[in-house]
């Protein structure tokens, strides 16, 4: 018996002192991934989960930047004409190894034709594999209509043909959705009639391989020991899904996690004076805006939308929303964005003026609706609040708004509609560091019924970013996206608000962690002091 | 006694047959189409639209549609999750443990702490002692959770960091659940201190979930003795010499537990009504947080599913009540 419980306490130390030895960081995520295969989805939470763990792409977004560098794809080729792109594949990138599927053989060509053939092609096998699966960012990007072929040249060489010459192409690449999966695992899946599982177990080549998930509460990955890149430093990255911000942060102070996103704005000045912790700040990829519906009365007239710009004071919305980590926004694309035009004036901030304009314009007793998001996003906190401030400097020029919400989901959905009533809050996260980004995705004549909430279509700006968008010698666009925003300013189919700083408090012992300026949330390159 | 639990049953029946109406018409009483919300797909063609609502069955008569809804009822057929394409029934079943063990230790923190409370302030009737107790019972009943959740987090976790903040148990512990409650699968995964770290997860969200059923319990144990101190027969046991503590605790006690037994069974729903919060809070993996997940997710069957259980549930235990009250008092069954 005594020998026995020698055995146990033994046994016990070996677990114990395995524990200890491994590294763990623990991220407390915001929410629950709606699923593990990327290219299904939209939402950050999911891709922080899925892509940036478990998966790469053929080129990577260099750390801490919007710039690209090569990932899967070791080189690459443009032809001339902006036609052809050919990819050289990196050789002897190995497949995670788990205790769901053994790879046998290293990645090739046939699994990035898999990663896309299946989104592009409504005939193979797997683009229904999840019931109505939307390809939402794919198709929302236009890469249909643009991709007229993806070929295998040699095992390690993939060219993909597009129908027009398209600049942003290899940034979106680099994108969520053009994570590459492991055919030789989709194929087994389909065999076992288990195609399900794709996105449930996902498997990939990334720096950590997925181990299990349980639903809203705990996501755990290993460290892939094949990574191509080498190891982690750290050994298991655990999610623990906290979604109220109040409890992450007392789950970072008892140090229960190591980091977390998305804090409260109140927080933030006490997290600073706290010497366990690290508060990282960065200025966000983004912009939040006010868009007037340009089609109908009488916001289709260019000097009340100007006058109702001047009535906006946006110093007071960030101060009161962000306490100050935001600047007031002039351009629809942030000041780190590449092509931003920092000579623009903006509409200054004058009640008396605007009144002024809206009686010239003949515009009296003007009643709007003024829409405010029901959750908070990283470029707007607290929408309510800021609508009713809004609210209230437009009753100072006489302008009686009315604050209205919807259920996010319906939000999104009615704030499309072409005949919508009043003036819609909302913004944007870049997605690839690329102004077309913006300024095509949210103000393109394409967009008007959908992403387009101004419902604005106007030929000069059009012209502009779409010979941007086919142009591929940077200065040249950078010309254009500056003539373009100048046109917007002149315009204003937006009032824009800000820009917000994204904060990422963090405990001290967690090193080497770098913000990505598109608000991705990645754990590579991440140790922890001891 | 057999015509009794025919009378409860009769009530019951009816009651289920109300509550899934009101589960069933949920859907269609939403802003949005059902098929569209039903399905979880955003974007589909009419060909799509049309199949998946003769899959659904939504192209049928509404009666035939209720019938068919309460059929799968009762053959167990809960609905599917549309983001996790597992059962309704099956989540249920994988979460429920989580709840119970929670609510378990909840509401044995109530009766340990409420009735010896509520003896007490009935003892001291009108004492310094029993206007605290009924004062911080009060305080306690009126409680918002998740405003009392979050200052304890601060307090205990937080400032004295005695407690951990959120879950079941440390994430340095991976073990498989085999009975579903922590308590037991910690102790079974053979972890040095796995079933500490269990325990001391356990605490907060006891003590908050816990909080209004105490103070219901204590003072209906107040307001049943201080009736029952008033009765001839513990005046003639006090008269006759016996014990205080001897009248108390075996000729009060007994006969104030009658009503407390009673009011200890409907705090099951108020206790299912309060988990929703308190496991939000403290991001504890069970019902009540499965409940506000799958409205942030639009999870639409989970949510009518789920409704539906919860309401099975509670219907369950009180009649489990009424039948324990009958037992206990006879004269309930005439």
């Amino acid at each position: 018996m005594k020998r026995f419980s020698f055995a146990a306490a033994l046994l016990a130390a070996t677990v114990l002192s395995g524990a200890a030895s491994a590294k763990t960081l623990v991220y407390c995520s915001e929410g629950s991934p709606e699923g593990f295969d990327p290219a299904l989805y939209t939402a950050g939470t999911t891709f922080d989960a899925s892509s940036r763990p478990v998966y790469n792409r053929l080129v990577e977004f260099t750390p801490g930047t919007t710039q690209i560098e090569p990932g899967l794809a070791e080189s690459w080729e443009v032809s001339d004409d902006g036609l052809e792109y050919t990819f050289k594949l990196r050789p002897g990138v190995k497949f995670q190894s788990t205790d769901f599927f053994s790879p046998s053989r290293d990645m090739n060509a046939d699994d990035v034709i898999y990663s896309f053939e299946r989104q592009l092609n409504a005939d193979n096998p797997w683009n229904q594999y999840v019931a109505g699966a939307a390809w939402e960012y794919f198709n929302g990007m236009g890469m249909p209509d643009l991709i007229k072929s993806i070929e295998k040249v040699d095992d390690m060489t993939v060219k993909f043909t597009l129908n027009k010459p398209e600049a942003p192409f290899l940034a979106n690449l680099g994108m969520d959705f053009a994570s590459i999966m492991s055919k030789e695992y989709a194929d087994k899946l389909e065999a076992d009639g288990k195609m399900d599982q794709l996105n449930q177990m996902p498997l990939g080549t990334g720096p950590f391989e997925f181990v299990n998930y349980q639903q809203d509460a705990v996501i755990r990955y290993r460290a892939n020991e094949d990574y191509w890149k080498g190891k982690e430093a750290i050994d298991d990255l655990v999610f623990a899904i906290t979604t109220d911000a109040a409890v992450r942060l007392q789950k970072l102070q008892a140090g229960e996690c190591h980091i977390f996103p998305y804090p409260n704005a109140a927080d933030v000045e006490s997290m600073k004076s706290n010497p366990d912790l690290t508060v990282m700040e960065q200025e966000g990829l983004n912009v939040a805006y006010l868009a007037y519906n340009t089609t109908q009365a009488p916001f289709d007239k260019t000097e009340v939308r100007k006058a109702l710009n001047m009535a906006i004071n946006k110093e007071a919305i960030v101060d009161a929303v962000f306490q100050g980590a935001a600047t007031p926004a002039k351009n629809p694309i942030p000041p780190t964005m590449w092509s931003y035009n920092d000579a623009i004036q903006d509409d200054p901030y004058d009640p008396e003026a605007a009144k002024k304009m809206l009686e010239e314009a003949g515009v009296t007793d003007l009643k709007m609706k003024v829409w405010a998001m029901p959750v908070a996003r990283p470029y707007m906190l607290n929408a309510r609040r800021a609508a009713e401030l809004i609210q209230s400097d437009l009753a100072a020029v006489g302008v009686e708004a009315e604050v209205v919400s919807y259920e996010w989901a319906e939000y999104l959905s009615r704030s499309k509609e072409k005949d919508r009533d009043g003036a819609v809050m909302l913004g944007w996260t870049g997605d690839n560091g690329d102004p077309d980004n913006f300024l095509h995705t949210l103000l393109g004549c394409d967009a008007v019924g959908g992403n387009n909430r101004a419902q604005w279509c106007n030929e000069e700006f059009d012209d502009l970013v779409n010979k941007a968008k086919t142009t591929t010698d940077k200065d040249e666009r950078t010309k254009l996206y500056e003539q373009a925003q100048e046109v917007f300013k002149r315009e204003a189919p937006w009032a824009t608000i800000d820009h917000s700083l994204v904060v990422m408090p963090m405990r001290k012992e967690v090193q080497g962690y770098v913000m990505s300026p598109l608000g991705q949330h990645s754990f590579s390159g991440v140790d922890l002091a001891e | 006694m057999l015509r009794f639990l025919v009378g409860r049953l009769a009530v019951l029946i009816p009651t289920f047959i109300g509550v899934s109406i009101i589960a069933f018409s949920f859907i269609r009483l939403l802003p949005g189409d059902p098929v569209m919300l039903m399905s979880g797909e955003r974007v589909m063609s009419q060909d799509r639209y049309e199949q998946i609502s003769r899959e659904l069955g939504y192209d049928r008569p509404l009666v035939v549609q209720y019938v068919d809804y309460l059929g799968g009822i009762l053959s167990g057929d809960f609905g599917t999750s549309i983001v996790t394409k597992q059962p309704v029934l099956y989540q249920f079943g994988e979460l429920f443990p989580a709840t119970l063990e929670l609510s378990l230790c909840a509401i044995i923190f109530a009766v340990l702490i409420g009735i010896p409370a509520g003896v007490f302030a009935a003892i001291k009737r009108g004492s310094f002692f029993d206007q605290t107790i009924m004062g911080t019972a009060l305080v306690g009943y009126s409680m918002p959770i998740f405003w009392w959740g979050l200052l304890l987090i601060i307090l205990f976790s937080g400032i004295l960091q005695w407690t951990p903040v959120s879950g079941r148990i440390s994430l340095l512990y991976y073990f498989p659940q085999t009975t579903g409650f922590m308590l037991i699968d910690s102790l079974l995964s053979g972890q040095a201190g796995a079933f500490r770290s269990a325990a001391s997860h356990l605490i907060l969200p006891t003590i908050v979930l816990g909080t209004i059923p105490l103070a219901v319990i204590a003072r209906q144990t107040r307001s049943a003795m201080l009736e029952v101190l008033g009765e001839d027969y513990v005046r003639t046991a006090r008269a006759k010499g016996m014990p205080p503590f001897r009248v108390i605790a075996v000729h009060s006690l007994r006969n104030a537990m009658i009503p407390v037994v009673t009011t200890i069974g409907l705090q099951v729903g108020v206790m299912l009504a309060g988990a929703i919060l308190t496991e939000t809070i403290f991001s504890w993996p069970g019902i009540g947080k499965w409940m506000v997940d799958s409205v942030f997710r639009r999870d639409y069957p989970v949510i009518q599913g789920g409704l539906l259980l919860i309401a099975a549930i509670i219907m369950l235990v009180n009649l489990m009540v009424d039948i324990l009250y009958g037992l206990i008092n006879p004269r309930i069954r005439h």
